[in-house]
This record gives structure tokens, C-alpha cells and sequence, in this order.
């Protein structure tokens, strides 16, 4: 009983990773309707970007990660503006064409910079640390601040969505492009602004990835899947349905690793199928859309 | 001249829509447009306050030319737009239509706005809905907020565009006040009706389209007694 327990906290915890992973993605389809096949790729590329600021200036991962988000908003914000805003439109083969090219430069980018030995950021003795619950169970207590920040994150892009001007400016562009404009928003400066915000979490997300687990080059792909995963089981538009999904995609994978440790990974994938035969829209769809 | 439209044309092929269309707007000045389906009408609100680039011809506003300019820019130099068929942000409120409006449209911040549109939705009687998400509005609100939300953008032409369809008879005398009201405000406006008795209690200028083409421009009463204006409306308007 313990077992299944325990399995179910860590699912949780798990989930809170995926979370971060999707949060991203369900911002940009959210706001622009870009699937950004290259998600997977930008959360390894952050990670690196954290490695090596962190080893640049011998900094912990937790500072690493304030000083390189400004440099990734920027970074998010000249990529749409430079780049994606140029392939949204009516089509949306341009951008799945352009983020799948994106993605498979950086894949080879970091290789060619970075080799494809495994990296993992050094955080200290907070990476083995735990909290004990009683009862034989204990939560890691990095996975417990992933999950935390999960919900920071989403709590914070409710916020920003639902109570400051450029939140309203992201609703009323997804909601109508052209009378968007015509109520004077410049789309192409909000679609970058919003492309700025997702970055923000891609680094957020990246730093747990590179505490709790080996990243190489190679493993962005499978990222973005779970990514993917997180969002349509949560139901497209909605922020805490993805931390939802998120959480499903988790607890799947580690009650099927209870069960038989080769079924971790098939069981996630597993409870996708499942809600989608059954909740086609995902868990909590918006309303309308 | 606030508006000035100089020999705008545009055709989708071989399918003229706009014909060398010649039109002027003064400050202030409220001007009605009217013309069968499909003789340009609200192409020609496209080609000024839409997307579509015309093929020859261009138009100025407040002394400069506006042909290429992108929407969000027509809109902050003071062009305000409603659409035939209301498109509100349907996913937020009344009040968030009118502030996305109000803080892009006059580039200010949400506090330097919100009073002014509080006092818009006053007048044009949706403050009771303010928080109501605009996608569970009544036709009649729809058509208000739509207006309202162009009012937001603190707009020096406000271009209406067959506000007063499908309105009931009383819904409709309201709306004429609440755009006498706006008038007064000293904004320009410029709009495409079917409901004629409407437009006439509004307008200093009537200007008929038919195929593309300006066939009248002058003094509403003078321009409805005209023959090839008759020939057109009639059996179409009492």
C-alpha cells in the first residue's frame, strides 16, 4: 500500500516537470497558435545556457537561472520577431516546417559546441535532499520545488493572462487577429512579447531538467512530447489544465514503473490514448474555441 | 480635410469593386453612405480601416497618406471601426473589450483609461454588463460594444458599418440618439445604412455607391429625390 503511495507522490511530483515542459507550449499555441515543434530542443538549449553560465561564473544553477532569464526573454522575443512572426499566418505549415528545421539546428549546434557527453547541473547538497513523510515515504526536495514552481508559473501567467494589459492584449489577439489591430495592438510586438514569457519558462523548466536528470544534445524530442502530451490531456487554452495533464502524464509513469519498470514510459503514453478515446478535448477545454 | 479619398480602386480580378471613388470627410462632419448589395460599401471601409490594399488610388488621413499604413497605426491616428456582423473579444469582458481598445488605441496606461471607459459604457448603456463576458451579449449589446469599443480608441472618424440592421424600431431610434450623442462629440462619422430613416436623422451628407461607383454626393434630401437614386431603392426602402 505504501508502495502505491509512495508511486502516486512522486507521480505528482513528476508531473510538476511536465508541467513546466508544457506550460511553455500551451503559451505559444495559446497566444499564436504556433506549434512549436522545437520546444523540446529550446528547454536543452536553455539548459546549456544555464550550464554554462553557472560554470562561467561558478554560480549555483538557482542564480545561474536569474541571470540567464533576461538574456532568454531577449532571446525569445528577437527569435519570433525575426524569424516566426514571418511564418504564422493562415498555413500552419510554415511554422511546423520552420520550428522542425530550428529544432534540428540546435540539435546539431549543441553537439557541435557542447559533444554529446552527458551534462547535468550541480546544485550541491539540495540535489540528494529529502523530506520524510512518515511512513517509510519521503519526497525529494528538489522534486517538491519543481512542482512548486510549476504552480508559480502557472499562477504567475494567470496573472499576467488575466489582470495586466498585455494579458488582455494576448487574450483579444488570439481571439480576433485582425480586430486586434484595429483596436491599435501591434501583434507582431505581442506575439514577441508572449514568445519572450514562454522562453522565461523554457529556462525555468530547463533548470530542473538539469537538476533531476542527465540532458544531452540528443534528448529534446522526447521533451516535447511529453509536452505535447501535458497539453492536450489538460485541454488546449488552459494553463491549470495543463499542469493537470502534466500530473496525469506523471502518476502514469510512475505507477506503470511500480508495476514493472520497463513501463514507465509506455504507461504515460498509455493514459494519453486513454483520455483521448475518452475526453477527445482534453480534461478541462475552454468553453468555446 | 480629415478624410480625403482620392481615385481608390481595387479589383479582385477582373471584379471591380471600387471605382475610382473620390470622397471627403470634414472634422466633425457626419456623411451616409448608401448603395445596393455589393456596390463597394464596405469594401471601401476595408480598403480605409481593413487589411485590403487597394489596387490604385489612396487616401489621407489628418493630412497624411494612409495607404500602407499597418491597422494598428490607422487605429492610434484616430480611425475608429465597427464590423456589420459585431466581433467582440468574446472571451472577455465588456469592460477588457473596451480597455485593450483604450490602452493600444491611445497608447496610455489601464488607469488613465478606465474612468473614460467607464463613462463610455455609460453612455451607451452597458455598464450593467461591464463584467459580463462579451461572447453572451444580445445582438443589440453586441452592436453597442462594438461601437463602444471604437469610442475607446478615442477616435477622430468613426466609421459605422450597418449598425442599425436587425435592430427592432425602438432599438433602433436609441441608437440614432446615442450616435447624435456621439456627434456632438465633435468625432467625425461616416456610415454605410440600409435603414435609411436612420441615417437620415443623422447626416449632414449623403453619398450613394452602386457597382463600385460614386453616382451622388450632396445634401441627403436633394440626393434621395434623384432619379438613378430612385431607380435603385426602389421597392428596397420606404
Amino acid at each position: 500500500m505504501t508502495d502505491w503511495l509512495d508511486a502516486l507522490i512522486q507521480g505528482v511530483l513528476l508531473g510538476g516537470l511536465y508541467a513546466l515542459f508544457a506550460a511553455g507550449l500551451s503559451l505559444m499555441f495559446g497566444v499564436m497558435r504556433l506549434v512549436n515543434l522545437a520546444h523540446g530542443d529550446l528547454i536543452v538549449l536553455a539548459a546549456f545556457a544555464i550550464l554554462t553560465v553557472a560554470s562561467t561564473f561558478g554560480l549555483d544553477p538557482f542564480a545561474a537561472v536569474v541571470l540567464a532569464i533576461p538574456i532568454l526573454f531577449v532571446v525569445g522575443f528577437v527569435l519570433q520577431h525575426v524569424l516566426l512572426n514571418r511564418t504564422l499566418g493562415r498555413d500552419l505549415l510554415p511554422p511546423l516546417l520552420v520550428t522542425f528545421g530550428l529544432s534540428i539546428i540546435i540539435q546539431n549546434g549543441l553537439l557541435q559546441v557542447f559533444s554529446a557527453d552527458s551534462q547535468r547541473l550541480r546544485a550541491g547538497a539540495i540535489e540528494t535532499a529529502s523530506i520524510p513523510l512518515g511512513g517509510g515515504i519521503a519526497v525529494g526536495v528538489v522534486p517538491l520545488l519543481t512542482l512548486m514552481s510549476a504552480i508559480a508559473v502557472i499562477v504567475f501567467l494567470n496573472f499576467i493572462f488575466y489582470r495586466t494589459p498585455v494579458g488582455r492584449a494576448f487574450r483579444a489577439t488570439s481571439d480576433d487577429l485582425e480586430v486586434a489591430q484595429l483596436m491599435g495592438v501591434d501583434v507582431n510586438r505581442i506575439f514577441a512579447v508572449a514568445m519572450g514569457l514562454a522562453f522565461v519558462v523554457i529556462a525555468i523548466a530547463a533548470l530542473y531538467l538539469g537538476l533531476r536528470a542527465n540532458f544531452d544534445p540528443t534528448i529534446g524530442p522526447a521533451r516535447l512530447l511529453y509536452a505535447f502530451e501535458a497539453v492536450i490531456i489538460g485541454g488546449l487554452g488552459s494553463f491549470w489544465g495543463t499542469l493537470a495533464g502534466g500530473i496525469v502524464l506523471g502518476v502514469a509513469q510512475t505507477i506503470g514503473a511500480r508495476i514493472d519498470p520497463e513501463w514507465q514510459i509506455l504507461a504515460g503514453h498509455l493514459a494519453f490514448l486513454v483520455v483521448l478515446a475518452v475526453r477527445p478535448r482534453g480534461l478541462f477545454p475552454r468553453a468555446q474555441d | 480635410m480629415l478624410l480625403e479619398v482620392a481615385g481608390l480602386k481595387k479589383s479582385f480580378g477582373s471584379i471591380v469593386v471600387a471605382d475610382d471613388l473620390d470622397l471627403v470627410v470634414a472634422p466633425g462632419e457626419a456623411v451616409g453612405i448608401i448603395g445596393p448589395n455589393g456596390a463597394g460599401k464596405t469594401t471601401l471601409f476595408n480598403l480605409i480601416a481593413g487589411g485590403l490594399a487597394p489596387t490604385a488610388g489612396y487616401f489621407r488621413f489628418d493630412g497624411r497618406d494612409f495607404t500602407g499604413v499597418p491597422l494598428q497605426g490607422r487605429c492610434r491616428a484616430g480611425i475608429g471601426r465597427t464590423h456589420q456582423i459585431p466581433q467582440p473579444f468574446e472571451k472577455l469582458t465588456v469592460f477588457e473589450n473596451l480597455l485593450v481598445g483604450a490602452v493600444y488605441g491611445r497608447r496610455k496606461t489601464e488607469a488613465a483609461v478606465a474612468q473614460s471607459c467607464g463613462e463610455i459604457l455609460e453612455r451607451l448603456g452597458l455598464l450593467k454588463r461591464a463584467n459580463t463576458l462579451a461572447g453572451s451579449l444580445t445582438l443589440l449589446e453586441r452592436k453597442r460594444l462594438e461601437m463602444a469599443r471604437a469610442l475607446a480608441t478615442a477616435p477622430k472618424l468613426l466609421l459605422l458599418d450597418e449598425i442599425a440592421g436587425g435592430l427592432t424600431e425602438g432599438e433602433c431610434s436609441e441608437l440614432v440618439a446615442t450616435i447624435r450623442e456621439i456627434r456632438q462629440t465633435g468625432v467625425a462619422i461616416l456610415w454605410i445604412e440600409h435603414v435609411v430613416h436612420a441615417l437620415l436623422a443623422v447626416i449632414d451628407r449623403l453619398v450613394v455607391l452602386n457597382f463600385g461607383r460614386k453616382i451622388a454626393d450632396g445634401v441627403p434630401k436633394q440626393v434621395m429625390q434623384l432619379p438613378e437614386v430612385h431607380q435603385i431603392y426602389m421597392g428596397i426602402e420606404a
